[in-house]
């Protein structure tokens, strides 16, 4: 499909246009879910997005979906409400890096830990956008924020890591640059029985980027283009890696899924 | 059970079956005393039956999760008590705004913070009302025996799919932990009300658009309506606003649809109080006490009687306001140290006095401290 037909099928036009500023990753990176599940060829009726607070939350809003806009941090326990009650939906959650990681971490290590069927999408801009440029869990160590004037000391998650550590069983990271590796992953997120975890590097040239001195959105996403390494050259050289920041598909190892083994339960205690 | 329908049951237990008759399959919740009970049978009930129990990471998660399931279709409950009662305000406030049914019991125990856990209190009434930010609804329902957590569990869920609203049940520690007896009513008998369903096609589904009743029809993820759900204050359509008009508007009617119906679950208990002087206002555990004490005020010829809300939220005004006509003082016992009491008051409009007889030490207020402070004499 082309970008106006995209648009048409899966796009509330008349929520149109977005809030997003200029030159930020996030419409990128929305563009990315939906010409997956376009890809995949899902029913429309029968997907959720679910998302939390924050500029990457207003997503689904312009969704033609079954759209959950949710409060901050907790949108994946939203989420496994709904797949629990209706395991035949597809539920994609959206969530910024602050609303994942910062009040919404705890959300996120159980999400995982349990591995129920929902992936997982993070834009991560390193900043808190819609409050106007405060430092997140995963802006870098020494940069500028609102509520960092002097450069922050808090050390960054990353969030790949710390949901494979939890126990996601799809793990990968691209960016907004990289927007058809992005879709790759979501894909196969999707298609993973279990929860799946994709890390969408974004960019807040309105903030983080004039706060830190990025440049402007192009340059931003310049520095995608030169920084980023796909982790199976760095598999098989590691001095590619150094100073680079990974991108690829990073763990794929399905395990037991959280609610087949309920539906097991129920099956042998109805006989 | 024995062979008549009737059981030796526990208050909290009660809650699990009379959720369970009135069609909840699915529960998320945390461990809390004096509370877990309800999550314990629910886990070992709802599978049984095809539904579906999750421990969650937090009561800020449990509250999330019925909502979610709520919104798929599915009657969901949550079980806490006070400080879990405190993390799940924020998402009690979401199903407020996105008008989605579920119920939440609060089996009170002492506060604030860590409190006395296992211990009755009454001190989380006015939360129930006011716990979560901004004008929003409220119904909560407070039941004082084993018999009456049943029904009242049913009539929670019937309000909240009714009216689209979460309904609180607020039980305390006594009502939760005591066992009696309980008659199983046969299940077809029950009166079940589900939530409202849109008739119109998906197409023509504007989403928050209400009925003549206030109420908008409300159809689940996946039966091909696909709509905007936030907690943003939002338009008819379910989309974000930032019009005055509009947001008043949304707020008026989620208030208005709950307090404009209080005569449709205006439950409450009269007990002698066609020639009472003297009426005792209590609930939950403390108004077994006050009957009690009635009881012993008439023998020593005081003319003692109880009145006994059910719906604690929205307050009955009407009915405490027609008490306090006839009434020379009102007594309003609570184990808190004056929440309803002030509302009592302000419902009385000056036409009688009204005292308190408050209590904040884990202990059940007992019918001597009630009759003492009355000024009668016991001898018990």
């Amino acid at each position: 499909m082309n970008c106006s037909e995209i648009t048409n099928q899966y796009y509330r036009v008349n929520r149109l246009p977005h809030i997003w500023c200029a030159g930020c990753g996030h419409g990128t990176l929305t563009n990315t879910v939906v010409r997956a599940i376009d890809k995949l060829k899902l029913n429309k009726d029968e997907v959720v997005i679910v998302s939390g607070i924050g500029c990457s939350s207003r997503a689904p809003g312009y969704l033609d979906f079954n759209t959950l806009h949710t409060t901050h941090g907790r949108a994946l326990a939203f989420a496994t409400g709904i797949k629990l009650a209706n395991p035949k939906l597809h539920v994609i959650v959206i969530m910024g890096d602050g609303d994942s990681s910062a009040i919404g971490g705890n959300h996120l290590i159980h999400a995982a830990r349990r591995n129920i069927d929902i992936t997982t999408i993070v834009f991560n801009n390193n900043i808190y956008g819609m409050t106007g440029g405060q430092f997140s869990p995963t802006t870098p160590y020494g940069d500028l924020a609102t509520t960092a004037a002097y450069g922050n000391i808090d050390k960054p998650f990353d969030l790949c890591s710390l949901a494979q550590g939890a126990g996601a069983t799809y793990v990968g990271r691209a960016t907004a640059y990289h927007a058809l590796l992005m879709q790759k992953l979501i894909e196969k997120g999707i298609q993973n029985k279990g929860f799946s975890f994709i890390e969408g590097l974004s960019l807040c040239p309105t903030y983080y980027g004039r706060k830190n001195k990025k440049g402007n959105p192009f340059k931003m996403h310049s520095f995608f283009k030169e920084y980023c390494i796909d982790k199976k050259l760095v598999d098989k050289d590691p001095e590619k890696g150094i100073n680079k920041i990974l991108i690829g598909e990073f763990y794929n190892n399905p395990q037991p899924e959280y609610i087949e083994s309920y539906q097991v339960i129920i099956d042998m205690l109805q006989g | 059970m024995n062979d008549k329908g009737y059981a030796l049951v526990q208050g909290n237990e009660a809650c699990v079956e009379g959720a369970l008759a009135a069609g909840m399959r699915f529960f998320a919740g945390y461990p809390i005393t004096p509370s877990t009970e309800i999550a314990e049978i629910s886990s070992q009930k709802l599978p049984k039956l095809g539904g579906k129990f999750i421990q969650m990471e937090d009561e800020l998660a449990s509250m999330a999760a019925i909502i979610g399931a709520s919104l798929a279709g599915i009657k969901s409950m949550t079980a806490t008590s006070g400080p879990g009662f405190s993390l799940m305000q924020e998402n009690i406030g979401y199903a407020a705004i996105t008008e989605v049914p579920c119920v939440i019991v609060n089996v009170q125990r002492g506060g604030p913070s860590t409190g006395l856990p296992t211990s009755p209190a009454q001190g989380d009434v006015m939360q129930a009302k006011w716990g979560t930010h901004g004008d929003h609804p409220a119904i909560a329902l407070t039941p004082n025996s084993v018999q009456e957590t049943f029904e009242y569990t049913v009539k929670a869920f019937n309000l909240a799919e009714k009216y689209r609203t979460p309904v609180i049940l607020l039980m305390d520690e006594i009502v939760g932990h005591m066992r009696e007896k309980m008659a199983f009513k046969n299940i077809s008998e029950i009166e079940i009300i589900n939530r409202k369903k849109p008739a119109c096609k998906p197409e023509d589904y504007v989403a928050y658009k209400p009925d003549k009743d206030m109420i908008p029809p409300m159809a689940s993820f996946g039966e091909g309506y696909r709509y905007h759900v936030t907690g943003l204050t939002h338009d008819e359509t379910g989309f974000p606003t930032n019009s005055n008009e509009v947001s008043e508007k949304l707020i008026k009617r989620i208030v208005d649809k709950v307090e404009k119906n209080i005569d449709d679950f205006s439950y409450f208990e009269e007990y002698k109080l066609e020639d009472a002087e003297i009426v005792i206002i209590a609930y939950g555990g403390v108004s077994r006490s006050a009957k009690s004490a009635v009881d012993e005020l008439r023998k020593q010829n005081i003319k003692a009687g109880l009145f006994r809300p059910i719906t604690i939220w929205p307050l009955l005004e009407k009915q405490i306001n027609k008490v306090s006509l006839h009434a020379k003082e009102i007594y309003v016992a609570e184990m808190n140290l004056g929440q309803y009491s002030l509302e009592v008051e302000r419902a009385a409009c000056k036409n009688c006095r009204v005292k308190k007889i408050n209590k904040v030490n884990g202990e059940l207020i007992t019918p001597e401290e009630i009759i003492e402070a009355i000024g009668g004499n016991y001898e018990l």
